[in-house]
Formats: C-alpha cells, sequence, structure tokens
C-alpha cells in the first residue's frame, strides 16, 4: 500500500515536472480570445457581453485612400440626390493618417475626378513631379537607365504627396460632406445574418488584460448594422482575411504577393535637395534573385520648412533566404557611394514600414459578397511597374460608393438581405483600375526565372512595349511564405553595424514611429500554436521572423530554465504593418486588431 | 458638493518621439499626434468617479487652447463630464500661454460656474510646470490638496493623501478646494465609440480670455529650445592605473 502511494505520487512528481518542462519550454505566449474563445473561459461567465447596436447605410472600414475616397463619393451622391444616406467610417489610428505609410508619388486621375477642386481647397498636392531617374546599382557604381513617356517608371504629370497628409485632408472633406469618421476605432468582429450574409462589423472590446481575463474597466465594443459594408483595410486586412475565407473570395485567384516597404523621412542640406526629383534603384544590395529596390522622392518644402526628402527600401516577400533582413538591407542602401552623399550633413526624423501588395491581376479576389465587398489594397490594386496604388484605391472607392448607393437608393440593399453589389465588380472590370492591371500582369512574375532581376527587366520591357497584349499570363508560383528555404540551405548575410549618422539600429528606428499600445492587453500578434515557433521556424529557418519584423516585435531569447529558446513577442513595437502575417513560413502568425488608438503615430508619411 | 471643474490640457502624446525646431524657438507640433495629458485623464476621472458616488452633481471640463481643445474636451465628455468651456487661446497668444494665464481663467471661471471642488493634472507632460493647480488655488484663497493619490469625503470636506518624497501624506481639507491629481489616484476608464457619439450632443460652450477678464501677456520668455547633450561613447581601461590617470588628465581628482 505504501509502495502503492509512493510510486502514485513518484508518477504525480514525473507528470508534474514533465508538464512544468513542457510548460517552461513553451511558456504560454497567446492568450487572445481568437485562440483561446471566452465562451469556455471560467473568468467570464459573469461577464455580460452584449453589445449595443446602432444602424448605417454604408458603413467603411479603415480610412485610408480608398475609404476615405468612398465615404466622400458616398455623400456627394446624397447630397446631389437629397437622400438622408448615413455613412460610417472606422479608424483604427488614434488620428486619421496616423497608420498611412507610402512613397508617395500619385496619379492626380482619381482625385480629380472626385474633388474636382482640390487646389482650392487646398490638397496638400504640392510637389509636381519635375523628373525622373532610374538605375541600376551595382555594388560601388550606378547604370543609368533612361526613363522616357510610355514607361511605367514615367511620372510627368504626378505629384509627389506625404500621403498621411492627403488622407488627413480627406478626412476632412469626408466630415464636411457629412459622412462619420470615427479614429481609434477597431473594427474587430464581423456579424452575420442568419442566411450567412454580412450583418455588419463590431468595434473591439477594451479593457482586456494580458492574461486574457476582463479588468474593472472591461467595456465590450459595439456593432455596426449596414445595408453594405466596404473593406478598406489597406494591405492584407485582417478583417478581409476572415471574409474572404467565409465567402470563398480567393478560391479562383493565385495566393497574393507582397513586399514590403520601409521609409524613412530626412532634413537634407538644400545643395542636395530638388525638389519634385522622383528616383528609383534596384540591384544593389539586392542579389538578383531577390525582388525590390529603392524609392528617392524629393518634396517641396513649405514657408519655413526644411528640405524633405522621402527615402524608401521594398523587398519582395517571395524572397528565400531566411537570414534577410529587410531593414538591415535598407540601412545598408543608405551607404551606397551614390546614395550616401545625399543624407550626408541631414537629419532623419521619420521612420515606418507597411506590407504592400504586388501580385496584381493574377491574384485579384472576387471582390463581392452578400452584405459588402473590397476596395482599394485590401483586394490589391497597386500597379507595381508604375509604382502606383493610390489612385487605383480611390477609383475603386468611389465605384464601390456609387455601386452601394445605386443599391441603397433603388431598395434593393436594405438591412434584412445581404445583397451581393455584383454591380460594383463590374464597374471595376470596365474601369482603368482593371485595364491597367491587366496590361501590366506579366511584369512582376517575370522575375521569378533564374535570371531574376535581369529576366524580369527584359521581358518587363518587351511587354510594355507590346502594352500587355501577350496571349499568355505568368504565375507568380505559389504563396510568399512558401518561398522561403531552410536556413541549412542558405548563407548568413552580413550586414555593417549601424553608424548612427546614415544607418541605424532598429530600436531608434522604432521609436520614431511614435509606436504604442495599451501594455495590458492580450498580445495582438496571435499564434495558432504556441509551440510552433521554437519547433519549426527557429530549428528549420533560423527564426525569420526576428529579421522580417521592421519593429523589433519577434526576438528569440534564452529559456530562463537553461537551454533552448523561446519566442518573446514585443506586441507594444508593433506598426502593423502585417508582414509576419504574411512571411511566417509556418503561417501560425494571425495579427488581429488592437485595442483601437494604438499603434504607429505617423505624420505625413 | 455639486459642482466639479476639471481642467484639461491638449497635449503631444507621450509615446511620440519629441523634435526640436531647427530655429530653437520650441518643439515641432505640425500634424504630430495629441492626445490629452495623462495626468488630466486621471483628474478626469475622479470627477466622474466622484458623480457615479453622488458627491457630486456636475462636472465640467475646461480647456485653453486651440480649435483643436475641442477634441480634448469631447474625450472628457465621453468619460462622463456633463459639459464643456473652450477657452479659445490661438496662434502666438497659445505659444505664451503659461500656468499663471490658466490659473486666471480656471479661478474666473469657477467663480463663474459656482464650482465646489476644482481638479487638475499635477502637470502637463510638455512643459513640466507643476503651477496650475497650486496659483489658482491661491487666486481663490482656497486650500489645496496637490499630488493627490486618494480623495475620500470626511464630514467638514475631504480627506486627502497626497504622495510626497517621504511617503504620504494625509491631509484633510474643506470645501470649496483645489486638487491636482498624481498616477496613483486611479486608472482612467476608456472613452468608447457609443459614449463619444453620446458626447457629440453634450453642450460645449467657447469664450475667449477677454471675455474673462485675464490678460494673456507673457510673464516668461523662452529664450530657447535645445536637445539634451548626445551621450558621448565610454571607454574600457584595461587596469586601475589607466583609471586613474585617465581621471587625472580629465581634472576630476
Amino acid at each position: 500500500m505504501a509502495t502503492a502511494i509512493v510510486n502514485s505520487a513518484r508518477q504525480v512528481g514525473r507528470l508534474t515536472s514533465a508538464a512544468k518542462r513542457l510548460y517552461s519550454d513553451f511558456p504560454k505566449i497567446t492568450t487572445h480570445y481568437t485562440v483561446h474563445p471566452r465562451d469556455k473561459d471560467s473568468r467570464w461567465t459573469e461577464i455580460n457581453m452584449e453589445r449595443m447596436a446602432e444602424e448605417t447605410d454604408i458603413l467603411i472600414i479603415g480610412g485610408g485612400p480608398a475609404g476615405m475616397a468612398a465615404a466622400i463619393r458616398a455623400r456627394q451622391i446624397a447630397e446631389e440626390k437629397g437622400a438622408e444616406v448615413r455613412v460610417t467610417l472606422l479608424e483604427k489610428a488614434a488620428e486619421a493618417g496616423g497608420h498611412i505609410l507610402s512613397g508617395a508619388c500619385v496619379d492626380p486621375i482619381a482625385l480629380n475626378e472626385l474633388i474636382p477642386d482640390w487646389k482650392e481647397k487646398g490638397a496638400p498636392f504640392d510637389t509636381p513631379v519635375s523628373s525622373d531617374k532610374f538605375g541600376l546599382l551595382t555594388k560601388s557604381g550606378r547604370i543609368p537607365i533612361p526613363v522616357f513617356p510610355g514607361l511605367p517608371n514615367y511620372n510627368h504629370g504626378n505629384y509627389v504627396v506625404r500621403l498621411g497628409h492627403l488622407v488627413r485632408w480627406l478626412s476632412e472633406q469626408a466630415e464636411a460632406a457629412g459622412a462619420e469618421v470615427w479614429p481609434g476605432c477597431a473594427g474587430a468582429d464581423l456579424i452575420y445574418r442568419d442566411d450567412g450574409s454580412l450583418k455588419g462589423v463590431a468595434t473591439g472590446d477594451v479593457g482586456i488584460a494580458k492574461d486574457g481575463s476582463p479588468k474593472d474597466m472591461f467595456e465590450r465594443g459595439m456593432e455596426f448594422h449596414s445595408k453594405i459594408t466596404i473593406f478598406t483595410e489597406g494591405c492584407h486586412g485582417h478583417l478581409t482575411k476572415m471574409v474572404s475565407k467565409k465567402y470563398n473570395l480567393r478560391e479562383n485567384s493565385e495566393p497574393q504577393s507582397y513586399g514590403i516597404g520601409l521609409k524613412e523621412l530626412w532634413e537634407v542640406k538644400p545643395e542636395n535637395h530638388h525638389p519634385g526629383l522622383v528616383e528609383h534603384t534596384i540591384g544593389w544590395p539586392l542579389d538578383k534573385n531577390t525582388y525590390g529596390g529603392s524609392f528617392i522622392y524629393h518634396l517641396q518644402a513649405g514657408e519655413g520648412e526644411a528640405p524633405l526628402v522621402a527615402v524608401g527600401f521594398v523587398v519582395g516577400l517571395d524572397y528565400q533566404n531566411p537570414y534577410l533582413s529587410p531593414f538591415r538591407e535598407f540601412q545598408r542602401f543608405k551607404l551606397h557611394p551614390y546614395v550616401k552623399p545625399m543624407f550626408e550633413g541631414g537629419t532623419r526624423i521619420a521612420y515606418g514600414a507597411r506590407a504592400l501588395v504586388e501580385g496584381g491581376w493574377q491574384c485579384l479576389p472576387k471582390t463581392v459578397f452578400p452584405g459588402g465587398c473590397l476596395a482599394g489594397d485590401t483586394a490589391g490594386f497597386l500597379n507595381v511597374p508604375r509604382i502606383k496604388g493610390t489612385h487605383n484605391a480611390m477609383k475603386s472607392g468611389m465605384l464601390a460608393a456609387e455601386s452601394a448607393m445605386e443599391l441603397i437608393l433603388s431598395g434593393e440593399a436594405t438591412h434584412e438581405n445581404g445583397v451581393t453589389p455584383t454591380l460594383y465588380e463590374d464597374r471595376l472590370r470596365e474601369s482603368y483600375v482593371y485595364k491597367e492591371l491587366k496590361q501590366v500582369r506579366n511584369c512582376r512574375p517575370s522575375f521569378h526565372t533564374s535570371m531574376g532581376l535581369y529576366g524580369g527587366l527584359a521581358y518587363s520591357a518587351f511587354s510594355t512595349l507590346v502594352r500587355g497584349k501577350e496571349p499568355w499570363t505568368l504565375s507568380h508560383g505559389g504563396a510568399d511564405h512558401a518561398k522561403l528555404k531552410p536556413a541549412k540551405e542558405c548563407k548568413p548575410i552580413e550586414y555593417p553595424k549601424p553608424d548612427g549618422v546614415i544607418t541605424f539600429d532598429l530600436l531608434s528606428s522604432v521609436a520614431l514611429t511614435g509606436t504604442n499600445h495599451e501594455a495590458d492587453q492580450p498580445p495582438h500578434l496571435t499564434l495558432q500554436d504556441d509551440t510552433v515557433p521554437v519547433k519549426n521556424n527557429l530549428s528549420v529557418f533560423d527564426g525569420p521572423e526576428a529579421r522580417f519584423c521592421p519593429a523589433g516585435v519577434y526576438e528569440y531569447v534564452p529559456l530562463e530554465t537553461g537551454e533552448g529558446q523561446r519566442l518573446q513577442i514585443n506586441a507594444q513595437n508593433c506598426i502593423h504593418c502585417k508582414t509576419c502575417d504574411i512571411k511566417d513560413p509556418s503561417q501560425n502568425i494571425n495579427w488581429v486588431v488592437p485595442e483601437g488608438g494604438g499603434g504607429p503615430a505617423y505624420n505625413g508619411m | 458638493m455639486s459642482r466639479v471643474l476639471v481642467g484639461v490640457k491638449r497635449v503631444i502624446d507621450y509615446a511620440v518621439k519629441i523634435r526640436v525646431k531647427p530655429d530653437k524657438s520650441g518643439v515641432v507640433t505640425d500634424g504630430v499626434k495629441h492626445s490629452m495629458n495623462p495626468f488630466d485623464e486621471i483628474a478626469v476621472e475622479e470627477a466622474v468617479r466622484m458623480k457615479e458616488k453622488k458627491l457630486a452633481k456636475e462636472v465640467i471640463a475646461v480647456s485653453c487652447g486651440p480649435a483643436q481643445a475641442q477634441e480634448t474636451l469631447r474625450t472628457a465628455l465621453a468619460m462622463g463630464a456633463d459639459r464643456a468651456i473652450h477657452v479659445e487661446v490661438a496662434g502666438a497668444e497659445y505659444e505664451t500661454l503659461q500656468p499663471i494665464h490658466v490659473a486666471k481663467i480656471l479661478a474666473k471661471i469657477s467663480q463663474d460656474e459656482k464650482a465646489d471642488l476644482v481638479i487638475v493634472g499635477k502637470q502637463a507632460i510638455d512643459d513640466d510646470s507643476n503651477q496650475t493647480a497650486q496659483m489658482t488655488a491661491a487666486l481663490l484663497d482656497w486650500p489645496q490638496g496637490t499630488f493627490a493619490s486618494k480623495v475620500e469625503k470626511s464630514d467638514a470636506g475631504l480627506t486627502v493623501t497626497r504622495e510626497i518624497d517621504g511617503g504620504l501624506e494625509v491631509i484633510k481639507t474643506k470645501v470649496p478646494a483645489v486638487l491636482s491629481a498624481d498616477l496613483r489616484l486611479n486608472e482612467p476608464r476608456y472613452a468608447t465609440l457609443p459614449n463619444i457619439m453620446k458626447a457629440k450632443k453634450k453642450p460645449m460652450k467657447k469664450v475667449s480670455a477677454k471675455d474673462l477678464g485675464v490678460d494673456l501677456a507673457p510673464r516668461i520668455k523662452v529664450i530657447s529650445v535645445e536637445d539634451p547633450p548626445v551621450r558621448q561613447a565610454g571607454s574600457v581601461v584595461p587596469d586601475v592605473d589607466t583609471l586613474v590617470a585617465k581621471l587625472k588628465e580629465g581634472g576630476h581628482v
């Protein structure tokens, strides 16, 4: 009997220490309710989970160029027809424009249509493009490549813009037109009718502690029920991800392909400043098999303002080497003898990063479903050879609004039925948005051959010459995350140490984004399985998330209990770029929206 | 206690990296993310809790600043304040607005509105002055409970626990009084969307400093604003003798 007790005690001891080892080897990281549902959580049984609900006619999720254009267009039509139409826009940033990041060299075609008197109204479109330069960088030199009319990167007639400022201005126009713009409000959950159509969106709950339990100040989000919901979340929206899955929007599309864009704003010496100059480079520091390049845009300096240059670097997220760090490629790019002199004597005043859509035509999803539609980059209208997406985003937003308004005013779209606005997709097909994308569809995929960069340039020249009329459509060859090679097949890259003058370390860069999140909330970078990072990402790919995250969110740190490492998620640093959700080779990371108002505080990025 | 007046200030958000203007006249504020001063959020929360505990009947939020100060007042209304007063101060006058002016404004409004209690944050995170509460109390000749980390009702007025260097000091004060909120007074609630929507309907009055008879001429002139000096790299010395030699060289011993 005593032996039995001792034996079972030993068993229990063994189990407990095994559990301890297991637990401490893979400490719990994810506490978010999307992974650990609250209806099964005993800490939530007493909490009233009822949500207040409001009805609106058009609900727009995301306040970027597409969302704002949709809001303005809808209200313009309402004014014209003398109709009472409620337009509600939800934006997760604390202030309009706060999460906007782009080059940006913008084609004014959409703005000219939306607000023809934008100049009188003071739109921040102050820098017309004066010249275009394009070059192939080698390790120490540069081979100029001529840019002339007809080429996609010929920018005559376009403007260099601080997109965050443009979005802020658009937000003021939207409110003046009678739309409700609610910054600091994160769209978090989707609400469906019994027939499966989209009824609306709920804003995020607030006051959940880091361990997933309710705090004293817990407050439930509120619901917006709409006749039509337009999703304009920008590249790789998290609600768009859910909606695409629910309505199978991607069943006939290739998996979307992306890039990560990192950007800095510099005050430069006047002799290095040429307002209106738009410059792009390809080649060094990337190898021929890694897609990417830089942009350098010179902004007009306003009264008493310092001369500003926007510089950035894009790396295609189909890169193969897990040792690649897009941030460090960007930093070392600035050391190139052609580039460095521009920044000498200058001061870096801003930094940020955002994923961008590169898939184009082949990757377009079905953009309509019962109760709503997708517009802007969340659907993926960026024109890669032109390196422009803002005009397409705005135009698609306008078309979405026009279609929604037609359905609402005719009585077809109501709160009871979830009508599918197929009208919108028809109009998109007839518009320049689809025409442009179809024309350039083969350029980006042509970089996937073994000839890499050179094959891509040669083919793109050909495709541009025949204006995209070649009768075939090239494939991207699969999803970006599947293209990452195991670490043992690749060579680590030697990056130079930051000099603190031209090149910088990651953490001081993140500080410049002004990003912050309430610390006591569940990490919004959720893992479907907390053990996968160490088991797969670290062991096979040497932890690529610690290298591709432009904000230092992911760190592999030694375990407190001795050997081995664990993944540490510094959720507060997140700048909402979405790269991790895209490039995680295990597809284990699911980015969900944190408490509204959190994230970067970009000023005119 | 019927009326509580809460002063709130719109400041650059605490997580944003501050940049000094090249002409050293101040910091860059254009387009930079602003929010309510964190200590003022705590002040608003305390006032709203008093109303919820039936210790007060009405909470009035006051802010001095340009048009955007109204956004800060809307946040206070969303947290539970009943009405707001926007003292419009813009342009050059706003650049030189100082605690003495704000104190005079708050004092005048307190008298006009017959407030029983004034609560402000202990200091603003931009100027770190920590003067407004004290000056307002002096102008009104009211007692003050500054750096409050706990406020309770007592028979004669209030019992205030203050955070001081040596620890905690408990004082008793009559009302009317002026309090300044310290960090541990409470944890402010969120201004959630349903409340923000309701706040749009709450009354907001706009007045000018002139209407209140307050002269905004600056008493302090800012000569220059500069970055702190860049931290110099240190050097590692191989032994104690070298250390002593370096210290002597540098004139430190």
